[in-house]
């Protein structure tokens, strides 16, 4: 893979890279540096890539894959913080952000588990089909359609709450 | 009639058994102007996905490898460029030397050629000599 067939073929999809980083990690900062290592990560690998059917899948699948190696990694080294977690500067700006409906839709989705928050980043922000979700996360479609059921009618049932009380 | 559909939709999906296609009608449906106020928690719940979306990644990714490659190719460019310069020089003074050397050699052979012509004068004035005495016996007879 030339260098021209690498800029013109992985980079336009960095964007959905940093945004399943940042669904994950939540801060901005952590997903502009996981983008970029991940993208050097695929740079670096770019003479195997042209073996993959769906590059964009997996570039997507080693998006998920790196960045739940970092959640565990700071979980780790921050075991005895656990609890600060809701002091750092993210949640200042998810209050800022929760001003309004979209604000709080993402607040909530970044409250959902991991896999649910996953699921519906790829299926209802980049629109993904089952097959392409069942690849990047290796999960059969049955279990995407539970998980992903969950998570809307988690998120329905929150954003409802939420809003009666702003109404209130 | 089309509130009826996009109400059953709704139902589909929420157990996640809409296809694209029809969560595609859903979005579009709530981000109209005007959603019937039983839905419109939906509006700003459906939006969200759109908002989410406009987030883009900022900074200009870096390639360190394709930056170091190209200097790579530069510095051999650079190498290459110098080492042709030196053997051209190097080549001008062996030119040089080598004029120097033939310049030497056709001198001597020059001057080889002019002490031989010299000689050759000498004899021949000496000829001139013996003419000039002859004609004078000869005249004075």
């Amino acid at each position: 893979m030339t260098q021209k067939d690498f800029l013109d073929k992985v980079l336009p999809f960095k964007d959905k890279v940093y945004r399943l980083a940042k669904r994950l990690l939540v801060s901005r900062d952590e997903a502009e540096d996981a983008t970029q290592e991940l993208y050097l990560k695929l740079w670096k690998n770019k003479e195997s890539l042209e073996g993959y059917q769906n590059m964009e899948a997996f570039a997507m699948t080693m998006t998920k894959n790196y960045c739940l190696d970092q959640l565990k990694s700071k979980r780790a080294s921050n075991l005895t913080l656990v609890h600060s977690n809701y002091a750092n500067p993210d949640s200042l700006q998810k209050t800022i952000e929760a001003k309004d409906e979209a604000g709080l839709m993402l607040q909530l989705i970044d409250e959902l588990p991991e896999k649910q928050r996953l699921v519906i980043q790829l299926r209802d922000v980049e629109n993904y089909d089952f097959d392409e979700i069942g690849e990047i996360l290796e999960m059969e479609p049955t279990a995407i359609r539970v998980t992903l059921s969950r998570a809307r009618k988690t998120l329905r049932e929150k954003f409802i709450k939420k809003q009666q009380y702003g109404i209130a | 009639m089309e509130l009826l559909k996009i109400e059953r939709l709704l139902e589909k999906y929420f157990e996640a058994n809409t296809s694209l296609e029809e969560e595609n009608t859903l979005k579009e449906f709530f981000a109209k102007e005007t959603v019937p106020d039983h839905l419109i928690q939906y509006k700003g719940f459906f939006g969200a996905f759109e908002q989410v979306k406009k987030e883009v990644h900022e900074p200009e990714i870096k390639f360190p490898k394709k930056m170091f490659k190209l200097n790579w190719i530069a510095a051999a460019a650079v190498i290459l460029l110098m080492l042709s310069v030196f053997s051209y020089q190097q080549y001008e003074v062996h030119q040089q030397k080598e004029a120097q050397k033939a310049f030497l050699e056709t001198q001597k052979a020059l001057r080889m050629i002019s002490q031989n012509l010299n000689k050759g004068n000498r004899a021949v004035a000496q000829l001139e000599y013996f003419d000039k005495a002859q004609q004078t016996v000869f005249k004075n007879d």
